[in-house]
């Protein structure tokens, strides 16, 4: 069974985010670079059935040089190998030329399941997976928490919760994966990984690599285009609720609550 | 040129959801801004006696796509008979829920369309004739607003709770067609093989008008016992930090932040949660936050409307005596 796990890297959960000069993008300077925490659990998931059903783990991640660090990462875990598209060509791209470009370097790779995660903490879309399994013309389960391949590999079931209930999506392989929180627990690279891991193979490629027209991605090419961004609304720190005993504090709260806020 | 606003309606067992009248209500304001008119699209098996509804919302016309193959949402069903159904209607926006449903749908229909999607969105305005959609990114760290290019229909997903419900009006009726498609079988790839349904009857957390959240200071599972009284004579759905659900305090489901729900409550009432920043995130844009926790400097307290700076176990059964006495 041969897996593919796409990788986007993010700013690591902990970032404050600013926002830049141009007003449209992120201040990056002191942004500590991290796999998507979603794409962790694709990257178990993929390794626990090569564990089973033996067969090859590849890592595809989109972006600058520094993306380099969070495929190693995936293949001090255990994958086998790594391709890292980078052109200068694709920078500003939206989630539609980003699944473009994936797709191309996928077609012609032998596969049964891709991964990709539920979406990337950072822009919060959720969309590349979806656009990579249609540009692959391969059916999708998204924001899946749990997987039980076939015996023969051929199908799958995916646990998908929705509101109120889970549903058991059936699929003929190959199919497109979208991992959520639950799916597993991500383990750690082990030291003897990380070692093995800088001798494993990382490919990279350009568009002209994957023959595909520069024209057709990047800033130039969005559909969706960033207007601006702009901070939060500011959120103040409100009243603190007196009172002598935890009983007053309660009441005057209950009190607050439906009288001056009228949530209840 | 494309004209109109479209709306693709969720129903589930034949009931209309309401983040549905959401965006109904909001695709009647755009519609009205530009001049244009509202369609909404209806799916299901069976389902054209709930179509009436969506015109006391606001919609023009409602297009029922009625199919014994379409009785439970499937990717590939559902995006092949709406692509169709937006190609032959030619909209200049459409819009959908960003429940489960919708988000998947709206993300495959897209690339299939190839047009720009805007993912939960929490404002949307008309500038200049075109669609101006306003989002939360790093879940509410920042917002972004953005635009299209080439873009024939403007796709975006509205979170659910946050666009204003019209009051229906049963003087106001939508058309009702019966939409024509067609659907391969040999294009529908997966199936729904089972629904489990949850344990709980709570709403969703990501629908959910008012929750109560508990975190590491509510000691074990046990702990959650009185949160679940409160939230039932609140009518209030439970959710946790991610201390509780790494924990196994309380299930993944629960989880509520950066790497968990992105929610958007009337209240939230945070109980023993510190207040780290990928919590934060996923509750900012709730309306009135309150924090009960005994840690004066907790960083909740800086995002907290309300604040009470006690031991959660003596201020919750209080509160839930307060409020048994005045609901
Ligand atoms: C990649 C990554 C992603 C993450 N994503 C999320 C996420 O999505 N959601 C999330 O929540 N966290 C997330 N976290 C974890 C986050 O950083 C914090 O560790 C977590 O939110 C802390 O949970 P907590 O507030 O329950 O626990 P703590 O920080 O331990 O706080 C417990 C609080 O309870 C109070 N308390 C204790 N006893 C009582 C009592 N008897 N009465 C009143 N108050 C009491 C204490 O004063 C304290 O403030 C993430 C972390 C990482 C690294
Ligand atoms: N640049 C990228 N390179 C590789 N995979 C990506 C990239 N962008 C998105 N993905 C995949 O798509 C998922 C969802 O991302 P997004 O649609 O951007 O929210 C990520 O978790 C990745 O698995």
């Amino acid at each position: 069974m041969n897996i593919i796990v796409c990788i986007k890297q993010v700013p690591d959960t902990e970032t404050q985010i600013k926002i830049g000069q141009d007003g449209k993008s992120i201040i990056e300077d002191d942004i500590k670079w991290v796999m998507n925490p979603y794409d962790e659990y694709g990257v178990e998931e993929a390794l626990r059935l090569k564990e089973k059903f033996g067969g090859e783990v590849t890592v595809v991640g989109l972006g600058p040089k520094r993306v380099t660090e969070s495929l190693r990462t995936a293949l001090a875990m255990g994958a086998d190998k790594g391709i890292l598209i980078n052109d200068p060509a694709l920078e500003g791209s939206d989630s539609l030329g980003t699944a473009k470009a994936l797709a191309a370097a996928i077609k012609d790779l032998d596969f049964d399941l891709i991964f990709a995660g539920q979406r990337g903490v950072d822009d919060d879309s959720g969309l590349v997976g979806a656009a990579l399994a249609e540009f692959l013309d391969i059916p999708q389960a998204s924001v899946i928490v749990k997987v039980e391949v076939a015996e023969d590999g051929k199908s799958l079931k995916a646990h998908r919760p929705v509101e109120g209930q889970t549903l058991v999506i059936e699929s003929s392989t190959p199919v497109l994966i979208t991992a959520q929180k639950g799916l597993n627990e991500p383990r750690y690279a082990s030291l003897p990984g990380i070692m093995k891991a800088k001798k494993k193979p990382l490919e990279e490629k350009t568009l002209a690599d994957l023959g595909l027209d520069p024209s057709e991605f990047g800033e130039g090419a969005r559909k969706l285009n960033i207007v601006e961004l702009t901070p939060p609304p500011q959120r103040e720190a409100g009243k603190i609720v007196e009172g002598e005993t935890p009983e007053q504090k309660a009441g005057e709260l209950a009190k607050l609550l439906h009288e001056e806020a009228k949530v209840l | 040129m494309a004209q109109g606003v479209f709306i693709i309606a969720e129903q589930r067992g034949g009931e209309i959801r309401k983040v549905s009248y959401e965006i109904v209500s909001e695709a009647r304001r755009l519609a009205d801004s530009l001049g244009q008119k509202v369609t909404a699209v209806l799916i299901g098996s069976n389902i054209k006696d709930k179509a009436a509804t969506l015109g006391h919302y606001g919609a023009d016309k409602v297009l029922v796509a009625d199919d014994p193959r379409l009785e439970t949402y499937t990717t590939d069903a559902y995006v092949s008979v709406i692509a169709e159904l937006v190609k032959a209607n030619d909209p200049a926006i459409a819009l959908l829920g960003a429940s489960s449903q919708g988000k998947d749908l709206a993300s495959r229909l897209s690339a299939r369309l190839g047009v720009g999607m805007a993912q939960d969105c929490t404002q949307f305005s008309i500038e200049d004739g075109n669609l101006t959609a306003t989002r939360p990114i790093y879940a509410g760290k920042a917002y972004t607003r953005v635009t299209y290019t080439n873009s024939s229909p403007q796709m975006a997903t509205a979170r659910p709770n946050v666009m204003a419900k019209n009051e229906p009006d049963e003087s106001k009726t939508a058309q009702i067609i019966d939409a024509t498609f067609s659907l391969d079988d040999g294009a529908l790839k997966t199936k729904v093989a089972d629904v489990m349904k949850d344990e709980t009857e709570k709403v969703d957390l990501t629908e959910a008008d008012k929750i109560v959240s508990g975190g590491r200071g509510m000691k074990g599972p046990e702990g959650y016992g009185i949160l679940e009284e409160l939230a039932d004579i609140i009518g209030a759905s439970v959710g946790a930090s991610r201390s509780a659900v790494d924990a196994g305090w309380r299930p993944h489901s629960d989880q509520v932040g950066q790497t968990g729900k992105v929610v958007s409550p009337n209240l939230y009432l945070a109980c023993g949660i510190s207040g780290a920043i990928q919590h934060l995130a996923g509750m900012s844009t709730a309306k009135v936050i309150v924090a009960i926790n005994k840690d004066p400097d907790a960083p909740i307290f800086q995002k907290a409307d309300y604040g009470v700076v006690d031991d959660l176990f003596k201020i919750v059964p209080a509160l839930t005596e307060e409020f048994k006495k005045v609901l």
